[in-house]
């Protein structure tokens, strides 16, 4: 069944009122089918489902919503209200990358505000949520401010598809820049190779083990910033350890379990 | 290190427990996990009685790392389960104890400062997942999901591939070890919104909705996912559990203190020389933390820090000796949250980080409930004119009437955490807003700008 006859038959029952061309996702309902499959009740499906519609059109336009809304059986404007809920769904194409940069106060304190607002000027004056240069184009880049990443520790940080650059400056985040807009992949601090914003949202639709998101190699990716590490690195240096956990049963073959306090 | 001795035996300054793999290289592989004694405690765990389970985790005093602090095996066993022999009836095939278990586990990782669950499943993800198997067994659940901020990537990636590699070996999927339970683990991509942190919103947000509080009760330990028995626990509270099974009640005791006990991840952050992450026992003080993290950076004084995340009220250098574990954190006043430490030194303007956290909340408001909606609004409003120059002295009194109107009158407890900074800020700084306002005192400016009419 093609999908326009779907929504077709679907409006005679009164619950689509637009015809949407729904073809674009024709070569995505075996991976749908396999969202839904995941869970106890189809509709946990739906935000996985969104980011599998950001993967084929670069955002969440009128034919993604038509497409979740036929998955799963619910209306459009059921889809709709949830898609506009969340940040990371955009309403507008996205460029080839997605720079976020933290302006939560503990990176702005640290420098991030200054580097959001050279970030903004290098690229003409746009602002959140903008876009320079044509999306589906290579170098297009939209910018956008994010709250906390999860990564103070390393403040101040951007991602760019979600990967981590760390403790940037105002002179690393333009490099960064200049490199993206040439075409370039500058590795992330933490995190896999970059591919591009619409590969990612394939690995965020839950399919982690494809090519086109980089497989096991990119799982490999660097993640032990010295940072993360640094009470464990200071407890080896120092001797410190956990108290030993006591001997239990028979079957112990160990004397006494002590917790390593890491790389033995 | 020393064996434990009967009275006074104090555990090391750090006490690496869900760190202790992290400096492997390849940490996150299964097979360094199991290297490291991983899985192993999931065999205890079968050859133990579910019931047994919740208790030895009560016992441990293990509470919740995801900000309340709420007993994690006084939670387990709230899940309505049969009574011994009992068979459902027609009457009672709908009940709760017949209904299929769930357990979700909150990686949503949003409060600003918290950076521990993120480096935990990037660095050593089957650690939680271990976690995972012995929680559901425990509460007889058959289905896992384990939601994760959508912009961590890497760390959901980690845990995909750990998840894939539990199946292969047989630690996840049918009749795992030969023990007759079955479970199955979804990891769930979230899609940005602070509010799917809170459990019931994570609820709605997972059944494929808005992420927006629920009105408790029904708690989810009676009504959570699909209406159904629910556990919803953060991911450090989750990935503590193998070990606690594994060490028993009394070797967990043996760190912390006797109402907190256990290690903790500290996330240091800020000023200081080496932040990052710190695994102590619960009750270290910042000023045993900032010795260890080579002091502030470049000598600068400390002027005001959180203990844990910017929910929490603010501390001071008055502070540097409260133990952080829950009471001695709200003794002073505030609260442990997280233990996310974000420290700033005097170079910083309480005033604007205050306003930068105000925005934070008004962005991430889910705008259910009016007080949250609107006093998040006007109170950023206030807070940008006052920092701007253009605030006057009765602003601070504004301010202070909008936060009793929001705290505590709020749907959830995003509203509360909201008005922390604000409040605790103008505590500790005041004469900070008010130097704000000095060049506003001549009468001709008396009339106020309207906050927020722009
Ligand atoms: C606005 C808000 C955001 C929250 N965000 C998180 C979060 O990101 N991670 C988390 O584990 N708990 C978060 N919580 C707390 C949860 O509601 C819940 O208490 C916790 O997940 C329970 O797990 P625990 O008992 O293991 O701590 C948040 C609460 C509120 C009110
Ligand atoms: S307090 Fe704020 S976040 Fe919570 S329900 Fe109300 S509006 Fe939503
Ligand atoms: S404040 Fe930027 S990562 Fe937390």
């Amino acid at each position: 069944m093609t999908s326009t006859e779907d929504v077709a038959r679907r409006s005679s029952t009164g619950r689509t009122v637009d015809e949407v061309d729904l073809s674009i996702f024709d070569g995505q309902r075996e991976r749908a089918a396999a969202i839904v499959a995941r869970y106890p009740q189809p509709r946990s499906a739906l935000l996985p489902l969104l980011h599998l519609v950001q993967h084929v059109e670069g955002h969440v336009g009128r034919a993604g919503v038509a497409f979740c809304a036929d998955v799963l059986d619910i209306t459009p404007a059921e889809v709709s209200a949830v898609a506009t809920f969340y940040t990371m769904y955009k309403r507008e194409p996205v460029g080839e990358h997605l720079v976020s940069v933290c302006t939560n106060t503990l990176c702005a304190a640290l420098g991030g505000d200054d580097i959001y607002a050279a970030v903004r000027e290098r690229l003409g004056g746009i602002g959140h949520e903008e876009t320079s240069g044509t999306p589906g184009e290579p170098g297009s880049l939209t910018i956008e401010h994010a709250e906390c990443l999860a990564a103070c520790d390393l403040a101040p940080v951007l991602t760019v598809d979600y990967e981590f650059f760390d403790r940037q400056t105002v002179d690393s985040a333009l490099e960064i820049l200049d490199a993206l807009q040439r075409g370039e992949k500058p590795h992330p601090t933490r995190g896999a190779p970059l591919t591009d914003f619409r590969s990612v949202e394939l690995l965020l639709a839950g399919f982690f083990d494809e090519p086109e998101v980089g497989g096991a190699a990119a799982n490999a990716g660097p993640s032990a910033d010295p940072s993360t590490l640094a009470g464990a690195r200071l407890a080896e240096e120092r001797g410190w350890t956990a108290p030993p956990m006591p001997e239990r049963g028979p079957d112990r073959t160990t004397e006494s379990t002590t917790l390593p306090g890491g790389a033995s | 290190m020393t064996e434990p001795g009967p009275e006074e035996y104090t555990p090391d300054p750090l006490t690496p427990v869900l760190t202790r793999r992290w400096l492997l290289p390849e940490s996150w592989t299964l097979r360094h996990y199991t290297e490291l004694g991983g899985y192993e405690a999931l065999d205890t765990a079968f050859a133990t009685d579910p019931a047994d389970l919740v208790s030895l985790v009560k016992d441990s005093g293990l509470r919740g790392r995801g900000g309340a602090g709420f007993p994690t095996g006084m939670k387990w066993s709230f899940i309505p389960q049969p009574k011994p022999g009992e068979e459902p009836t027609a009457a009672t095939k709908d009940a709760p104890q017949f209904k299929p278990k769930y357990l979700v586990i909150n990686a949503d990782e949003g409060e600003p400062g918290t950076c521990k669950d993120v480096p935990l499943m990037m660095a050593d993800p089957h650690s939680l997942i271990e976690g995972c198997i012995i929680t559901s067994y425990a509460i007889r659940a058959n289905f896992c999901a384990i939601y994760v901020r959508g912009e961590v990537v890497h760390a959901l990636r980690r845990l995909h591939w750990a998840v894939k590699e539990a199946y292969d070996a047989g630690h996840l999927g049918r009749d795992i070890h030969g023990s007759g339970f079955d479970l199955d683990i979804v990891v769930h991509a979230g899609a940005g919104a602070y509010i799917c942190g809170e459990e019931t919103a994570l609820l709605d947000s997972l059944e494929g909705r808005r992420g927006q509080p629920r009105l408790k009760p029904p708690f989810p330990a009676t009504a959570g996912l699909y209406a159904a028995p629910t556990v919803v626990n953060n991911v450090e509270t989750i990935a503590t559990v193998p070990s606690i099974v594994a060490g028993g009640k009394d070797w967990f005791r043996t760190m912390g203190r006797e109402r907190s006990p256990g290690p903790k991840i500290y996330s240091l952050s800020g000023h200081v020389e080496r932040p990052g992450q710190y695994e102590a026992p619960l009750g270290t003080t910042l000023r045993e933390l900032l010795e260890m993290a080579g002091g502030m950076k470049d000598g600068i004084p400390l002027k005001f820090w959180t203990p844990g995340g910017s929910s929490t009220p603010l501390f001071t250098a008055e502070h540097l000796d409260v133990p952080l574990d829950f009471e001695g954190a709200a003794e002073a006043g505030s609260m442990l949250g997280t233990t996310a430490l974000m420290i700033f030194n005097e170079t910083v303007s309480v005033p604007w980080a205050v306003m930068k956290w105000t925005e934070f909340y008004e962005h991430e408001s889910c705008g259910k409930c009016t007080p949250c909606r609107e006093g998040c609004y006007w109170l950023a409003g206030i807070l940008r004119r006052l920092t701007e120059g253009r605030g006057t002295e009765s602003d601070i009194d504004t301010l202070l009437d909008v936060c009793s109107n929001v705290l505590g009158r709020s749907f959830c407890a995003l509203g509360d955490g909201a008005v922390s900074p604000i409040t605790s800020g103008i505590k500790y700084f005041r004469q900070e807003f008010l130097d704000l306002c000095a060049d506003q005192q001549s009468p001709a400016s008396e009339t106020p700008v309207l906050a927020g009419a722009h």
